[in-house]
C-alpha cells in the first residue's frame, strides 16, 4: 500500500460526509459524528496492514517517511480524532444555543466533519520530512482549526478565543516561513534529512545565518507545542473554544508539533557545533515551561483554563524528554507520555463536558459535590486527576518516570529536581478538583445524566490509564 | 512462587470493585478484612525462622529495561507489619459507625488505604514500596475532608501538602540513590541493593541519606516535620486516624530500616548527632507540648508524635538490640494508638466534645469504655506487661551500649516516660474520673461490636508484652548482618 494512502482516505471520508450532510436528513446530525468515528476506525484498522515504505530513489522518498514515529503518531492522531468525534453529540445543546438558527440544525453537521480535515493535515505533518510539506500540512490543519475554535459564533468567548488563535497562529506561520527561508537560503535544501550533509559543507561564516533560521523555527514550534515563552495564547483559547475542540487542540495538535520538533532536532543534533547550543536552549525552555505551566495553574478557578495551564505544564515534561533526545529511550518515553496524556486529558475533558452541560459552566466550583450527584463521573475525574498529577499505578506516573529516567541518563539533574518540585505543585492544583468533588456540598441534589457514548468513552479512557499504568510493556514495545 | 502476598493486596482492591458494583459495603469490607487477617496469620506462622531471609517471594516484570519489577517478599519484620496492618484494618472497619452519606466511598477509601500499606510493606522493589504508599494518600485526604470533624478541611490540606512534599523529597532521594548505582548493575531490588552494599561495591553519598531522612522523617512526623499530624488525627474520623497513626505512619520507619540501615551504615554514624538532636526534640519538646493539650484527641495525636522519638532512638543506637526494640515498638505503638483513637472516636460520637473542661466522670456512665481506655493509655505509657514496655526497654538497652553520645538522649528518653505518664494519667483523670457533668447522665456505654474490635487490638499487645521473645526472633531476621 502506498504511503499517504491513509491521509487520502481520511480526506475522502470527510468529503463523502460533507455530501451526506448536504443531501440527507437534516433533523438529527449526530449520526455524522458516529459515521466519521466509524470511518476513522476503519482507517485505523487499515494502518495495521503492511505498508510499503517509499523506494529510496523515488521522488516520494524526498518528502514522506514511514518510521516508528510516523506509524505510532498516525495511529495516535486517528484515535484522538475518534474520541473527539464521539464527544461531539454530547455537545449538541451548546452548539444549538450559540449557532444562528435560520434553518433546523444549520451548521451543526460541519462541526463533526471539519475535524477530519484537521486530522488529515496532522497525519500528513507527522509523516513528512520536507519543510514545504510541513508548512502546507500545518496550514491545512491550522486553518480548519481557526474555523472550529470560533464555531460558536454567538458566544463572545469563542469569538475572542478564535481571534487570538487566528492572530497568533498567523504570526507563528510567519515565523515558520521566515525560518524555512533562512535555512533554505543558507543550506539550499528543504529536506530535514538532507540538512546534516548540507550544513557540514558550509563555511563557518554562514553559521549565524543558519542559527537565526533555526531560532525562528524553534519559536514557531514553541507556539504549536505550547512551550514558554510562546504559551500565552493557550489559556484564553482553551477557555473560549468549544470543549471537544479544546481537547483536540491540547492533544492532537500538540502531538504533531512535537513530532516535527523531534524530527528537526534529531537531524540537527548530529552536528556537534549545533548540538551543544541546542541542548542549552532546550534545557532552558523545558525548565521555564515547567515553572510557568505548573505555578500559573495554582490560582486558577476555571477548570478549562486550568487544563490549559496543565497542558503547558505537560509540554514542560515532554520538553525534558526532547532535551534528552540523544538517549535511545527518549522517543519511546515521549511516545508513551503522549499516549498517557491522550487518555488522561481527554478523560478530564469528557467529564468536564458532561458536568458543564448539566451545571452550565466550566468553573471548578461547578464540580462541587459531584461525588453525590454522579459518583461515576466523580470517580472518572478522580482517576484522570490522579494520573495527571502522576500518582503511581496510573499511566501518568509511568510516563513521568520514563521521562525522568532519560533526562537523568543525559545528566539533566537540575531539570529532574525541578520536575519533582513542579509535580508537587501539580498535586496542589489537581487536588483542588478532587476536593471540590468530594468535600463540598452540591448546589443541587439532582443526578447528572450520562449518555451511553460518554459512558463508553469514560470506560475506555479510564481502562487505558489503569492498564498502561500497571503494565506499560506492550505500548513501549510498539515504540521501539 | 507464593501468591499469598499478592492476594493480601488484591483482596481489598477486588472488594472495592465489588462495592462499586453495588454490594453491601460493610459486609464485603469486613469479610475481606477477616480473610486478610487470616492470610497474614498463616504467613506469619509459616515463616521459616531457621532459614530466615526473604520468603514467599513472587515477581512480575513491569519495566525490565529499567530493572523495575513488581517483586513481593517477606521476612520477619514484613510479616510483623502485615499482621499489624491487617489487625488494625479489621478493627477500623469493625468499629466504623453507621455511615449515612456515601457509605460505599467510605469503605472503599479504607480498603484502599489498607491495600496501599500492605503493598508498601510487602514490596521488595523500592519503586513499588514508594508507589503503594502514595496509593494510600488520596483516600486519606478524601476521608478527613468528608467525614472528619472540626476544622477538617484545613487539617486535611495541611497533612496532604506535608505528606505530598515529604513523598517528593523522598522520591528525589530514591532517584539519587538509583543514579549512584554503577550504570551496569542499576536495580531497585532491595535484595540486590543489600548484596551490593554488603560486598562493598556500592557507596552512595551520605547526602542521599540526609534527603531520605527528611523524606521518610516527615512521613513519620519526626521533629520538626511533625506539625501536620496532631490536627489531622484530631479531625480525622476514628477509622482513618487508626489506619494512619497506627499503620500508614510506620511506613516511614519501615523505609528507613529497609533502605537506610543496610545501605548507609557510615552515613548513619556520621549524622547520628543530628538525628539524636531531632529525637530529643521529639521526646522532650513534643512531650511538654502534649502535657499542655486541653483536648483528648489532641493529647493522643501529640503523644503519637512523641513516641516516634523512641523508635528513632532505637534506630539511632545502630545495634541489634536497639533496632529490635524499635521494631517491637512500631508494632506495639501501632496497636495501642489505634485502640486509643478508636475509643476517642466512640466517645466523641456520644458526647460531641473531647474538651477536658466539659468532660469528667465519664467512667460512671461508660465503665467499659473507661476500662478499655485505661488499658490503651497504660500500654501507651509503657507499663510492663504491654508490648510497648518490651520495645522501650530494648531501645534503652540498645542505646546505652552505643556509647557516651547516648547519655543525654537516654536520660531524656527516661524522663520522657515520666512525661508521658503525666499527660496520659491527666487525660485519663480529666475524662473518666472526678465529678460527672449532669448532661452525661444519659450516655450509653459502647456496644459489643466496638468493645470487641478494641479487644482485638489489646490482646496481641498483652501477649507480646508477656512473651516478647517470639516477636523479637521474628523481627531480628530483618537486621542486616
Amino acid at each position: 500500500m502506498n504511503s499517504l494512502f491513509l491521509e487520502i482516505a481520511v480526506v475522502l471520508l470527510g468529503i463523502i460526509l460533507l455530501l451526506v450532510e448536504a443531501f440527507c436528513d437534516r433533523s438529527n446530525k449526530n449520526y455524522l459524528a458516529y459515521l466519521g468515528a466509524a470511518g476513522l476506525a476503519g482507517v485505523l484498522a487499515l494502518s495495521f496492514l503492511p505498508q510499503n515504505a517509499p523506494l529510496p530513489d523515488s521522488s516520494e522518498a524526498a518528502f514522506i517517511v514511514s518510521d516508528i514515529l510516523s506509524v505510532f503518531f498516525v495511529r495516535f492522531l486517528l484515535i484522538a480524532t475518534i474520541v473527539t468525534l464521539l464527544m461531539i453529540p454530547g455537545y449538541r445543546t451548546v452548539l444549538e444555543r450559540y449557532l444562528p438558527s435560520e434553518r433546523v440544525g444549520g451548521g451543526i453537521g460541519e462541526f463533526a466533519i471539519l475535524p477530519l480535515f484537521v486530522c488529515a493535515g496532522l497525519m500528513w505533518m507527522v509523516s513528512t520530512v520536507d519543510f514545504i510539506m510541513i508548512f502546507v500540512s500545518l496550514e491545512l490543519a491550522t486553518i480548519t482549526l481557526y474555523v472550529l475554535v470560533t464555531y460558536l459564533r454567538q458566544n463572545t468567548a469563542s469569538l475572542e478565543a478564535g481571534t487570538k488563535f487566528l492572530i497568533l497562529g498567523a504570526l507563528s506561520t510567519g515565523f515558520i516561513v521566515y525560518g524555512i527561508a533562512w535555512i533554505f537560503g543558507v543550506t539550499g535544501t528543504t529536506n530535514i534529512l538532507a540538512l546534516p550533509d548540507a550544513i557540514s559543507a558550509l563555511p563557518e561564516s554562514s553559521l549565524y545565518a543558519l542559527l537565526f533560521g533555526i531560532a525562528m523555527m524553534l519559536v514557531a514550534l514553541s507556539f504549536k507545542t505550547g512551550a514558554f515563552p510562546f504559551q500565552f495564547w493557550i489559556p484564553d483559547v482553551y477557555q473560549g473554544a468549544p470543549t471537544p475542540i479544546t481537547s483536540y487542540l491540547s492533544v492532537a495538535s500538540k502531538a504533531a508539533g512535537f513530532v516535527v520538533l523531534i524530527r528537526f532536532l534529531l537531524s540537527l543534533e548530529t552536528i556537534p557545533v549545533l548540538a551543544n547550543k541546542l541542548n542549552a536552549v532546550l534545557t532552558l525552555l523545558a525548565a521555564l515551561t515547567l515553572i510557568f505551566g505548573n505555578f500559573a495553574a495554582i490560582p486558577q478557578t476555571n477548570f478549562k483554563r486550568l487544563l490549559g495551564y496543565s497542558s503547558v505544564a505537560h509540554a514542560g515534561y515532554l520538553l525534558m524528554g526532547i532535551a534528552s533526545l540523544a538517549s535511545l529511550m527518549a522517543i519511546p518515553a515521549i511516545g508513551f507520555y503522549f499516549a498517557a496524556y491522550l487518555a488522561m486529558t481527554t478523560l478530564s475533558f469528557v467529564v468536564l463536558q458532561a458536568v458543564s452541560e448539566a451545571t452550565g459552566g466550566d468553573e471548578i466550583s461547578r464540580f462541587n459535590g459531584l461525588s453525590k450527584r454522579s459518583p461515576f463521573l466523580a470517580g472518572a475525574m478522580l482517576l484522570s486527576a490522579a494520573s495527571l498529577a502522576g500518582i503511581p499505578f496510573t499511566a501518568g506516573f509511568i510516563g513521568k518516570l520514563l521521562i525522568f529516567e532519560v533526562a537523568l541518563k543525559q545528566g539533566h539533574y537540575g531539570l529532574v529536581i525541578l520536575g519533582c518540585v513542579t509535580v508537587a505543585a501539580g498535586f496542589y492544583y489537581y487536588f483542588k478538583v478532587i476536593r471540590a468533588m468530594y468535600w463540598q456540598q452540591p448546589s443541587e441534589e439532582t443526578s447528572i445524566p450520562v449518555s451511553a457514548t460518554t459512558k463508553l468513552l469514560i470506560f475506555v479512557l479510564g481502562a487505558g490509564i489503569l492498564i498502561f499504568g500497571i503494565y506499560p510493556t506492550p505500548l513501549l514495545a510498539a515504540l521501539r | 512462587m507464593s501468591l499469598l502476598l499478592i492476594l493480601l493486596i488484591v483482596l481489598p482492591l477486588a472488594a472495592s470493585v465489588i462495592i462499586m458494583l453495588g454490594a453491601a459495603p460493610r459486609i464485603v469490607a469486613l469479610g475481606t478484612a477477616i480473610l486478610n487477617l487470616l492470610i497474614s496469620v498463616v504467613l506469619f506462622a509459616r515463616y521459616d525462622l531457621t532459614t530466615g531471609g526473604w520468603q514467599f517471594v513472587s515477581e512480575w516484570k513491569i519495566l525490565p529495561q529499567l530493572g523495575i519489577n513488581m517483586t513481593l517478599g517477606a521476612d520477619g519484620l514484613t510479616l510483623t507489619m502485615l499482621l499489624l496492618a491487617t489487625l488494625v484494618t479489621l478493627s477500623a472497619l469493625w468499629i466504623a459507625p453507621k455511615i449515612d452519606k456515601r457509605e460505599g466511598v467510605y469503605h472503599i477509601c479504607l480498603l484502599f488505604i489498607s491495600a496501599g500499606v500492605i503493598g508498601a510493606f510487602a514490596s521488595l522493589d523500592v519503586l513499588f514500596l514508594y508507589s503503594f504508599h502514595e496509593l494510600a494518600l488520596i483516600p486519606t485526604f478524601i476521608m478527613i475532608g468528608v467525614w472528619g470533624s472540626g476544622d477538617r478541611q484545613a487539617a486535611a490540606w495541611k497533612a496532604t501538602i506535608y505528606l505530598g512534599l515529604g513523598s517528593f523529597i523522598l522520591l528525589i532521594g530514591l532517584l539519587a540513590l538509583y543514579l549512584s548505582i554503577p550504570a551496569a548493575s542499576r536495580t531497585l531490588d532491595l535484595r540486590q541493593l543489600d548484596q551490593m552494599a554488603a560486598a562493598g561495591t556500592f557507596h552512595p553519598s551520605s547526602l542521599i541519606y540526609l534527603i531520605l531522612l527528611v523524606g521518610f522523617g516527615s512521613l513519620v512526623s519526626l521533629f520538626p516535620f511533625h506539625s501536620w499530624a496532631p490536627p489531622a488525627y484530631a479531625c480525622a474520623p476514628a477509622p482513618t486516624a487508626m489506619m494512619h497513626a497506627g499503620v500508614l505512619k510506620k511506613f516511614g520507619l519501615y523505609g528507613l530500616i529497609r533502605i537506610a540501615l543496610p545501605l548507609f551504615p557510615d552515613a548513619m554514624h556520621e549524622f547520628n548527632g543530628l538525628l539524636l538532636l531531632l529525637v530529643i526534640g521529639n521526646i522532650l519538646y513534643i512531650g511538654y507540648v502534649t502535657v499542655a493539650q486541653k483536648r483528648l484527641d489532641w493529647t493522643i495525636g501529640y503523644s503519637s508524635v512523641m513516641h516516634m522519638g523512641y523508635i528513632f532512638l532505637g534506630l539511632a543506637s545502630l545495634n541489634i538490640i536497639g533496632v529490635n526494640g524499635a521494631m517491637i515498638l512500631m508494632f506495639a505503638h501501632g496497636l495501642s494508638v489505634a485502640a486509643a483513637f478508636a475509643l476517642c472516636g466512640e466517645l466523641r460520637r456520644r458526647t460531641g466534645t473531647l474538651d477536658y473542661s466539659e468532660l469528667g466522670g465519664i467512667a460512671k456512665a461508660m465503665p467499659i469504655l473507661g476500662l478499655l481506655f485505661g488499658f490503651a493509655a497504660m500500654a501507651s505509657v509503657g507499663l510492663p506487661g504491654f508490648a510497648n514496655f518490651a520495645g522501650e526497654i530494648l531501645i534503652f538497652f540498645g542505646a546505652t551500649s552505643y556509647g557516651p553520645a547516648m547519655i543525654l538522649p537516654v536520660i531524656v528518653g527516661v524522663w520522657g516516660v515520666v512525661i508521658s505518664a503525666i499527660y496520659m494519667l491527666r487525660a485519663y483523670r480529666s475524662t473518666f474520673w472526678g465529678p460527672m457533668n449532669a448532661r452525661w447522665d444519659s450516655l450509653t456505654d459502647i456496644t459489643a461490636t466496638a468493645r470487641w474490635s478494641v479487644i482485638l487490638l489489646l490482646v496481641p499487645l498483652m501477649v507480646v508484652g508477656f512473651y516478647p521473645q517470639f516477636l523479637v526472633k521474628m523481627v531480628t531476621t530483618a537486621i542486616p548482618r
